[in-house]
């Protein structure tokens, strides 16, 4: 559509070609025209947002960029680093074993993605699709926990954990988040809205449950799943407070634990601390840019049931 | 990912043969047959993982935090039943009720940006123009980065040498102690939770307002109602409910602040701890070798019975308006 109208545009073929180019074809979604002084004003506020929202980000990687000798407390600010260089990310690596950190966050968030698909998709379909004495007793058990704020029964966990003689090691750290609630409910409800017809003709055919399940109903709740993985993965990565409490070791920290011990321990030069965040946060926001369509997805998914 | 599969799919096979229940769409539909042979074997090695990690370290610790707050428990020491006197000991401890003050103090800030804020956001993005998607996906970066990073990044903005600080400096208003003075501190923090619940919230409202009726907004547009007009007589009506989950999701989140205290205050919450929150207050008191797990327990109870004393009276604010 806006192709043949700026061909028609350029080839002076409309007979209001002046108007048009002022105003190109911006309609909202009910194809009307929307103002040329409502657009300023939409993008300048959209622009003014932006900064607000990623400018931080980009100060923290100038910052990181910027070297030993360069003032990064000027006023007025300056933005651009003048001689960028990767120095700090190598001091970051010096001063804590960063790579290290990074890796047991891999792990961890790695673990808590398969624990979660496989956990959540079996113990859903259970919930969905499967009749036995119980059902509505195991759903109400998942529902509860959910409800259960996990800051309040941080310290129980814990002394749970030291029972298990698994504190301060990185299974302790995926362990009580590893098949959430909120996810074994969202599977279930993914479960629960497809057709089941189809299961019904496998298990006239003589399918058994593992069959349906695998065959049939899983590759139908892809999405769903993707939005659990993506979400167990962000949580993991992110979290804070329960890996604050379980691990102890410095050895054994990971990335987030590791930047809070390096902002404590060496906030002295702010240069590495911004090299150390844009080295936890760039996976994230590589990940999130390529599949923002799951990341949207799952704020819809996750507030209904939240 | 290998340990629980084998047995599950084993289970199922065998008990497949003799199942003859026949499973309806949804639980209030009954099978028309009534010969229905139970073999409960399968669906309960579908859930037993999920089960059993929900209650071993959900449901057990609930129950053990509960009982743990009517004893002197510590880290090292099993402890004795001591009945109300954990209960007993907040009512005079001071720092509890700075923490309960805090935290209080901290929803009461957060909760009103946070219902209103993301509303306009999501308003500014609604429409189709070109490039939204990418100022859509730019705005919900703050959500996809760690807390740690998030704090870490405002602790260095707003230093008394930061870029806040010296962009206030350049335009003459001079620099602010934004993270040496208690209530500006709490206020940063507070501002901080909104920066990154912004495109949280933002793509909650969006899809909100998908569902929004065109016609009730041209209606109004004809009989001469102005955007603020509008905003308020059609659009604010048609998001209520969502209001309402967000203002819940918020309240309890944010009544339960840790971490960006925890960030830009330290671990103390500042040099006297005036800044603690409640969070702060239990992994403070109940962890370390040392760690008064019983009165923490305490703590934890009264974060639990606010919380969830805040998720029911918003639900039932909201059914309130309802009728």
């Amino acid at each position: 559509m806006s192709v043949t109208e700026d061909v028609r545009v350029t080839t002076g073929m409309t007979r209001k070609p002046v108007r048009r180019r002022r105003a190109p074809r911006v309609t909202d979604e009910n194809g009307r025209r929307i103002r040329v002084w409502e657009l300023v004003l939409r993008y300048a506020l959209l622009l003014a947002v932006l900064a607000i929202t990623v400018g931080p980000f980009l100060w923290q990687l100038s910052t990181s960029l910027k070297g030993t000798h360069e003032d990064i407390f000027s006023s007025p600010p300056t933005f651009l680093p003048a001689d960028p260089t990767l120095h700090n990310y190598e001091r970051v690596a010096d001063t804590i074993p960063v790579w290290d950190y990074a890796f047991n966050s891999l792990k961890v968030a790695t673990a808590n993605v398969v624990t979660n698909c496989v956990g959540s998709a079996l113990a859903g379909y259970a919930l969905a699709r499967l009749r036995y004495r119980g059902r509505k007793i195991a759903t109400l058990v998942f529902i509860l926990a959910m409800l259960v704020p996990v800051e309040s029964i941080v310290i129980a966990q814990f002394t749970t954990m030291r029972e298990l003689g698994l504190n301060n090691t990185l299974v302790g750290v995926v362990l009580p988040g590893c098949i959430a609630a909120m996810n074994v409910l969202l599977m279930r409800n993914a479960f629960l809205n497809l057709p089941y017809e189809i299961e019904e003709a496998a298990y006239v055919d003589g399918a058994n449950a593992w069959q349906r399940f695998l065959r049939i109903a899983l590759p139908s709740v892809k999405g769903t799943l993707a939005v659990v993985a993506i979400f167990a993965f962000m949580g993991a990565w992110d979290d804070f407070l329960w890996p604050l409490i379980v691990l102890s070791d410095p050895a054994k920290f990971t990335l987030t634990i590791g930047l809070n011990y390096l902002h404590g321990t060496f906030a002295n030069d702010e240069r590495i601390v911004a090299a150390g965040t844009i080295i936890a946060v760039a996976p994230l926001i590589i990940l999130f840019a390529c599949l923002q369509r799951y990341f949207f997805r799952g704020v819809g998914e996750g507030a209904v049931k939240g | 990912m290998t340990s629980p599969l084998p047995t599950v799919k084993s289970a199922a096979e065998t008990s497949a043969n003799t199942e003859v229940t026949r499973p309806a769409k949804t639980s209030g539909e009954r099978p028309a047959s009534r010969v229905r042979r139970h073999l409960p074997t399968s669906p309960w090695l579908f859930a037993a993982p999920g089960l059993l990690v929900v209650a071993v370290f959900i449901l057990y610790p609930f129950v053990s935090t509960v009982v743990n707050s009517f004893t002197d428990r510590r880290t090292l020491i099993p402890g004795e039943f001591v009945g109300l006197a954990n209960f007993r000991e907040l009512l005079h401890d001071d720092m509890f009720w700075t923490g309960l003050r805090n935290s209080v103090l901290y929803m009461v800030g957060v909760v009103p940006a946070l219902v209103l804020l993301p509303l306009l956001l999501a308003l500014l993005v609604q429409k189709n123009i070109p490039g939204i998607t990418f100022f859509r996906s730019a705005f919900y970066t703050p959500v996809v980065a760690s807390i740690v990073v998030v704090g870490l990044i405002w602790v260095w903005m707003l230093d008394e040498r930061g870029l806040v600080n010296s962009l206030l400096e350049a335009v003459g208003i001079g620099r602010v102690g934004f993270l040496s003075d208690q209530w500006l501190l709490l206020l940063s923090a507070m501002a901080v939770t909104v920066w990154k619940g912004l495109g949280y919230y933002m793509i909650i409202y969006l899809a909100a307002l998908a569902n929004v009726p065109r016609e009730l907004h041209e209606a109004a547009s004809v009989d001469g109602a102005g955007a603020v007009r509008r905003f308020f007589t059609v659009t604010v009506p048609a998001v209520r409910s969502t209001m309402v989950l967000v203002a819940a999701l918020s309240s309890v989140a944010a009544f339960k602040v840790f971490s960006e205290v925890y960030l830009m205050a330290g671990p103390n919450g500042g040099p006297a701890g005036e800044d603690t929150t409640l969070v702060m207050l239990v992994q403070r008191t109940g962890t370390g070798l040392t760690g008064r797990v019983g009165y923490a327990s305490a703590i934890s109870v009264v974060v639990f019975v606010v919380t969830v004393a805040l998720m029911l009276l918003v639900l039932r604010a909201d059914r309130k308006e309802d009728a």
